[in-house]
């Protein structure tokens, strides 16, 4: 029990730290693209480490089978999501900042 | 428009899932957080992502708007025969309890119907509103 314990707490606390570098990189990042790539970060990895976390924690249930249901919905919906915005910005003519144009 | 691509594929799929989650949201108000209005929002939900996706002249195919008045007073005209159902059948206005042999029994059959006729027109209405601001022709 202790072993599933620890995983359940390893996937949390990824998933914590992942929250924080996506947030961070939120503010810090210079522009749009590579803030989109730290939303993606949070949107996908962090939520995705919490639930299966969270799934441990609660066992064979039903509030385990629908922390999956939401896992998968937050699989399909947030990388979609991302992708649409990235889309937007490039097809209205957003230019991405290079490292050389400084 | 064949960029959208990812959008379109991921729509197609998403959108019986949302379905589904406003009839969960809908007939199991009664023993969890959820209810008539919330599952008319979740379900109109459904219906916007796909016209925002597919344009407003394929939703206009789905759902046009003559249809959606319709049911938005089909609802409000569930909920209020409820009332005057329980009126003939001998008890006060949305007295539930009459409905069946047992009060409880009643009581559910009673908040099961009103509440289907709350998601029924609050989908609707949502859907007249996001028609009315999408849709640039006049609506009166």
């Amino acid at each position: 029990m202790i072993f599933v314990e620890i995983i359940s707490w390893i996937f949390i606390f990824t998933g914590a730290l992942l929250g924080i570098a996506g947030g961070i990189g939120i503010h810090r990042f210079p522009d749009f693209y590579s803030r989109l790539h730290a939303v993606g970060i949070t949107d996908t990895m962090c939520a995705g480490c919490f639930i299966i976390g969270l799934c441990l924690q609660t066992g064979f249930t039903i509030a385990s089978l629908k922390l999956l249901l939401i896992f998968v919905f937050l699989f399909f919906s947030c990388p979609t999501a991302t992708h649409a915005l990235a889309d937007t910005a490039m097809l209205s003519g957003l230019k991405a900042r290079l490292d050389k144009e400084q | 428009m064949k960029h959208n691509l990812v959008l379109r594929f991921i729509t197609k799929y998403l959108f019986p899932v949302i379905a589904l989650f406003a009839l969960y949201v809908q007939f199991h108000g009664d023993y969890g957080p959820g209810g008539g209005f919330q599952a008319g929002v979740i379900l109109s939900v459904a219906f916007i992502l796909y016209a925002m996706v597919f344009g407003m002249e394929s939703m206009e195919k789905v759902l046009p708007l003559g249809l959606l008045r319709t049911l938005a007073s089909t609802g409000v005209l569930i909920y209020a025969a409820t009332g005057v159902t329980t009126l003939l059948m001998g008890g006060n206005f949305l007295d539930y309890d009459i409905l069946s042999q047992l009060p409880i029994q009643g009581q559910h059959i009673g908040i099961m119907i009103i509440e289907l006729g709350v998601g029924i027109t609050v989908s609707a209405v949502m859907l007249i509103i996001f028609y009315a601001f999408t849709d640039r022709r006049n609506y009166d």
